[in-house]
């Protein structure tokens, strides 16, 4: 990779991201609406272990999905459109290298990713008043990495993708298992074997077990799940990078 | 000896083709092409719709996946990291940002290939879009998109420029600008290869490669091409070459 090409083609996108108001407000609010929601329906619902309400563990794991999911759909949308509209051929005869276009994404939405990320824990938890007994920014790294995974899965699966309609399927089918069985519904431990060792290959799971241990108070816990999500993100990006062509058919 | 050798590097091809063949969709559309396109000239690749235009053009800028043959440009493989940076390529729909101005397109384009600053307002006068420079690219009419995708590809100063039918759909004043502003480039020393199916341009050209279901039917000048076919204009000798071919 070429530092400037990325840094250059980074700042492209989030000018073209800052033309588009809409876009921007939806990213930051609807985790946010999301949560709210959330916080309505369990606020004063006692867990009946803790006694707390059932609020505080259920928003603090479901907080990294919504960034995840939003990151995910407009960094795939985002590639793909430049794909079809003919600029991505274009790109590719220029001295841009295939990680300059990978990275100068990743950058940007990136950035996009710590803006929402952080906004959307410090929203839950000074005006939704989530307690978790771990540090608050602990909780904003997790929640920072959930979104940047959503990024670059998005970016990994875009190259997949042929239209549209296949990057729109693509959200379910990635990214929906990990709804299921990382551990939300049913401790991963308690899950059929098969499935537990399913849930131990997709990334979502280190992020609820991180933030088990945060919802525990076990902060220093979390370092090793971090990594991990770290090293899933890492692997994603390189993916997007193996993935793109500069021929085609 | 030595002037010998410059000028023999300074006639030698900028682009050559040797034997390409593509296959695209389960049907081969480039069947054994070969082709040189020296420097400095404004080379027009005609032939009707579906002839390989667009395939050739791919290959030569190292987009299209082949099945045979070799591309290079500037003595280096098509698509290569140096020949990238010499390259410019105007693809046949406009392709630049819509939700960009025209300065930040340029400016994005002219940033890839380290073009320095001062280019980017430049190019943009040269191709008569200052009035539109802070507009949005998405709401160009499509004269103004066409030039302002070529003004991403001219900001670099490319030796090579490819243009894959630049003028479709343009009103003829704006046609007769864009050949004047080609040839203003090709007399800088750009190398001008471009792409059309319309067979009145071809007097603009230098040389012309007839192309037609993927072979090469022609390659000169017109007057060349019109005197060994004993017409008067390009369409007619096209067509003449066709029928000769073909029976």
């Amino acid at each position: 990779m070429n530092p400037r090409l990325t840094a250059t083609t980074a700042r492209r996108i989030l000018q073209q991201l800052r033309r588009d108001h809409r876009t921007v407000a939806l990213l930051i609010v609807v985790p946010m609406l999301l949560l709210t929601l959330l916080w309505w329906m369990f606020g004063d619902t006692p867990d009946p272990a803790t006694g707390q309400p059932l609020f505080d563990p259920l928003g603090a794991r479901l907080m990294g999905l919504f960034p995840m999911i939003l990151m995910f759909i407009i960094t795939s949308v985002s590639t793909l459109r430049e794909r079809t509209s003919g600029t991505m051929e274009r790109l590719m005869a220029s001295p841009l290298r295939r990680s300059d276009v990978v990275l100068g994404y990743a950058s940007a939405f990136g950035l996009v990713a710590i803006v929402q990320g952080t906004l959307l824990v410090v929203f839950t938890v000074y005006a939704l008043d989530l307690e978790i007994a771990g540090a608050t920014s602990a909780l904003v790294l997790v929640i920072v990495l959930d979104a940047l995974l959503g990024t670059a899965l998005g970016l990994a699966a875009s190259s997949l993708a042929r239209t549209e309609f296949q990057a729109v399927q693509m959200m379910p089918a990635v990214l929906l298992p990990q709804l299921l069985i990382p551990g939300l519904f049913m401790p991963r431990e308690e899950m059929p074997r098969a499935l537990e060792l399913i849930s131990n290959a997709l990334p979502m799971s280190y992020s609820i077990d991180a933030i088990n241990d945060l919802v525990a108070g076990d902060t220093a816990g979390i370092w090793p799940e971090v990594a991990i999500l770290a090293a899933f993100i890492a692997g994603a990006l390189a993916l997007g990078v193996v993935t793109l062509r500069r021929r085609t058919a | 000896m030595i002037h010998q050798m410059e000028n023999k590097s300074a006639e030698a091809p900028v682009i050559v083709v040797d034997r390409l063949r593509v296959v695209r969709g389960g049907r081969e559309v480039l069947h054994d092409l070969s082709l040189e396109i020296p420097r400095g000239s404004i080379v027009g690749l005609l032939g009707p719709s579906g002839a390989g235009k667009s395939t050739l053009i791919r290959a030569i800028v190292g987009a299209q996946i082949t099945q045979g043959g070799t591309v290079t440009v500037a003595g280096h493989a098509a698509g290569s990291a140096p020949v990238r940076a010499l390259v410019g390529y105007v693809t046949q729909a406009p392709s630049i940002y819509p939700d960009l101005t025209v300065r930040e397109n340029v400016a994005y384009f002219a940033s890839l290939v380290d073009a320095p600053p001062e280019t980017v307002t430049h190019t943009i006068h040269a191709v008569g879009l200052a009035d539109q420079t802070d507009q949005l690219a998405g709401t160009l009419s499509g004269g103004q998109l066409t030039r302002a995708s070529l003004a991403a590809a001219l900001v670099g100063r490319p030796e090579v420029l490819i243009l894959d039918e630049p003028t479709v759909g343009l009103d003829p004043a704006i046609r007769n600008e864009l050949w004047a502003l080609l040839r203003r480039f090709a007399h800088a020393g750009t190398t001008i290869l471009v792409s059309s199916h319309v067979m009145d341009e071809a007097v603009r050209c230098d040389r012309l490669v007839f192309i037609r279901d993927g072979k090469i039917l022609a390659d000169g000048t017109l007057a060349h091409i019109l005197a060994s076919t004993g017409t008067d204009d390009a369409e007619a000798a096209f067509l003449a070459l066709a029928t000769r071919r073909a029976s």
